[in-house]
């Protein structure tokens, strides 16, 4: 996985997933746990549908005059001393953030927790320079140090467990000599690397939660506080974010303040949030640059439909809910961007011609809870079911578009559809062994893995219909010989 | 009342027991029903599957077929929720917009059969017999887009001579997910492995749902592992009596 671009198609990734116990076993604790403390932390605001409601509102207000709105927050964080670049793609982002580096001779630089850092790829491009950046937020940091991706939004170790994290940090973390796999002592030991580098370190990287056009405000949301110290120690903040986070007035951003972290950490309150406007002298980063990221997003707003995809506040709550993203975990999806919001929002990013990205949509049993649980509405079901039609669309001639053009003129009238299932059921004979069919061809082989099927039965419903009709079968037919559904 | 029988196309071409069951369960109530020979599918593989223009071919299909229908009720959550809940989404993403204003039209004469009875009829006990021990699985789309809520529930625990047990997990999806199952079939195995489980930890010879489609998924896994258990549609408990089985 690198940024945005899966490297083969979800079924094949999921596939050396499903299979790894400690995975399927963290996976499932977590998930799990977090459900329910959602649920909680959610029903016990007996107006969260309304603030649902207000969230997704104020998020389409931001998307209806986004330009605008990125005009006046240009304008705003410049008034306050801050200077703003605009990067089109993530190549022109990696350039800027390199560039402002390269410029201050720094040879290390910190960074907050940011998923838009990671889309672009900035750490691969900043080592390419001679910069390296180091991850302070602590599960960012565990998979850094072991070159590896992240695979949860908001938990990206997720998948790794205590003794893996204990042997990393005897190798990696200089001078703490032999630690225990005791949580408290491995955090104590990250705790004491991270503070030198906090105190050491001249630049930072960050992301942004939100935006405030009118006042130039940046806010970050976190949890440990090593983001309000790479937000105010460093001279140099270069923070980096999407274009559609930005929101009108500061008083938006109150709804979030509500949804964010109890959708997501499901706290009343998050620990950390931090704001800064531009730069104040004598106080925190005395050079402040805002990148403002496109890598996709204006294709994505240009999308009737699409578009509320763009409203997500990456809070995760629709990966703790999702079955899919429960037995696959995060790494299957080969994006920075896993689990149900992933699988739509990566293959629009890319464009649904990118044939790895475009089975996304597919990775969903279409089973809703993602959309009951999504703090800004985002009707994620209807949208994967929207792409799943623009992928096909980019598919050309397939067979299974063969089959269902077919399956479609077969149920085009109702004698069609019933000769149809005349004739299955006498091709289906050579399948069928005592009374099931064990194994299927082709396509629906998928099924036969790991599950059977019942034939079709000597009568359909209609025949039995009709020749109840011609007074033939005046009753339904009681106990059959076989029991069928 | 005239009762316009919606099978769906799996439940006639493979479970016409369910619909024997859901004209036997109608007429016992007093209601007469129709079956509307014309009617074949509502789209819904080919809408999920991406094939929307096959899809609102087939929705066209339903609106002309439906349209004097004084009530129309289905045995299927997922394919009522196909044509309430996305028929007119999936008209309007191909500008379709008569299509889409006829489908809500008809929408809200279209019923599941839980529904039907609990929230239209009002009825809760009907008549029905069943001695076996079951545990219930609420589809997700009869849950999450039709919000039956406990309707199918209530009925069941009105069936005399049954044992309701309580399936944990419940409202977790059972990996079906329609051609998900077939495109992505590691992830469904997965889904249904937990499923199976917690069917089987609840005792049950049966457990019942009210889609045959994720019956089919699950019943499929429970024959595969050889467990003995075994699925029933919502209709085939309720339909039966002392003098009648429908499974």
């Amino acid at each position: 996985m690198s940024g945005l671009h899966p490297a083969q198609p979800f079924p094949e990734a999921a596939r050396e997933q499903v299979n790894q116990p400690q995975l399927r076993a963290n996976l499932r604790k977590v998930t799990h746990t977090i459900r329910e403390k959602r649920l909680r932390a959610t029903q016990e605001l007996p107006h969260w549908e309304e603030l649902r409601q207000l969230g997704e509102a104020t998020k389409d207000a931001s998307l209806a005059d986004l330009s605008n709105r990125l005009l006046t927050l240009e304008a705003s964080v410049k008034a306050r001393g801050g200077q703003v670049h605009w990067a089109r793609d993530a190549a022109e982002a990696r350039e800027i953030v390199t560039r402002i580096a390269l410029a201050h001779q720094v040879q290390e630089l910190i960074k907050v927790k940011s998923i838009t850092s990671d889309e672009i790829e900035l750490n691969k491009a900043l080592d390419a320079h001679g910069v390296h950046a180091i991850e302070t937020d602590l599960a960012e940091l565990i998979v850094q140090l072991s070159n590896d991706t992240p695979s949860h939004i908001l938990v990206p170790a997720i998948h790794r467990n205590r003794a893996e994290i204990q042997a990393l940090f005897n190798a990696e973390l200089p001078g703490e000599g032999h630690l225990s796999d005791d949580p408290a002592e491995l955090a104590g030991a990250a705790r004491r690397y991270l503070r030198h580098k906090f105190l050491t370190t001249k630049m930072a990287v960050s992301g942004g939660n939100f935006a405030i056009a009118k006042t130039g405000t940046v806010c970050v949301v976190e949890s440990e506080g090593n983001g309000r110290m790479c937000l105010t120690l460093p001279e140099v903040l270069v923070s980096i974010m999407g274009i559609e986070k930005v929101l009108d007035r500061f008083e938006d951003i109150s709804v979030f303040m509500e949804l964010l972290p109890r959708s997501s950490t499901a706290e009343r309150m998050n620990p950390y949030t931090s704001f800064w406007s531009g730069v104040t002298p004598g106080d925190g980063p005395q050079e402040f640059h805002l990148i403002l990221l496109d890598n996709g997003r204006t294709d994505v707003l240009a999308d009737d439909f699409g578009r509320q995809t763009l409203r997500c506040i990456r809070c995760s709550a629709c990966l703790n809910v999702c079955p899919v993203y429960e037995r696959a975990g995060g790494h299957a999806y080969g994006s920075v961007y896993p689990g149900p919001i992933g699988a739509i929002l990566t293959p629009q990013l890319l464009g649904m011609h990118d044939q790895n990205a475009n089975t996304l949509p597919g990775a969903s049993s279409l089973c809703g809870a993602c959309f009951d649980a999504c703090p800004v509405r985002i009707n994620i079901p209807q949208v994967l079911i929207y792409l799943r039609g623009e992928a096909a669309q980019h598919k050309g001639p397939t067979l299974e578009a063969l089959a269902m053009h077919g399956m479609r003129l077969a149920m085009s009238e109702g004698w069609r559809f019933e000769g149809a299932v005349r004739l299955a059921r006498f091709g289906q004979g050579p399948l069928v062994h005592n009374g099931k069919i064990t194994a299927l061809p082709g396509l629906l082989g998928g099924w036969t893995q790991s599950r059977d099927l019942n034939p079709f039965p000597p009568q359909s419903f209609r025949e039995w219909w009709r020749q109840r009709g011609q007074g033939q079968t005046p009753e339904v037919d009681a106990a059959p010989p076989q029991a069928v559904q | 009342m005239k009762v316009d029988l919606f099978l769906t196309c799996i439940n006639d071409a493979m479970f016409p027991r369910t619909g024997q069951a859901t004209v036997r369960l109608l007429e016992r109530l007093g209601h007469t029903v129709n079956f509307n020979m014309r009617q074949t599918c509502c789209g819904q593989m080919h809408l999920n599957t991406g094939y929307r223009s096959d899809a609102l071919h087939l929705v066209r299909k339903f609106v002309n077929d439906f349209r004097d229908a004084e009530v129309i009720v289905a045995p299927s959550g997922s394919c009522v929720a196909m044509i309430r809940e996305l028929a007119p989404e999936a008209a309007h993403w191909e500008g379709d917009n008569e299509l889409r204003r006829e489908v809500q039209a008809l929408a809200p004469r279209l019923y599941e059969l839980s529904e039907f009875l609990v929230g239209k009829l009002r009825v809760t006990d009907v008549g029905a017999y069943y001695p076996h021990k079951v545990t219930y699985h609420p589809t997700c789309h009869a849950m999450r887009m039709l919000r039956v809520g406990d309707a199918p529930l209530k009925l069941l625990q009105q069936v005399r001579g049954m044992t309701l047990l309580e399936l944990a997990g419940a409202d977790e999806c059972c990996g079906f997910g329609g051609t998900f199952s077939v495109k992505n079939p590691d992830v469904s195995a997965a889904m249904l492995a937990d499923k199976t489980r917690h069917i089987l930890e609840t005792g049950a010879e049966a457990c019942t749902a009210g889609d045959n489609s994720c019956l089919m998924h699950i019943g499929g896994g429970l024959h595969r592992l050889r467990s003995g258990a075994r699925t029933i549609h919502l209709a085939g408990i309720l339909a039966s009596t002392e003098g009648e089985v429908f499974a």
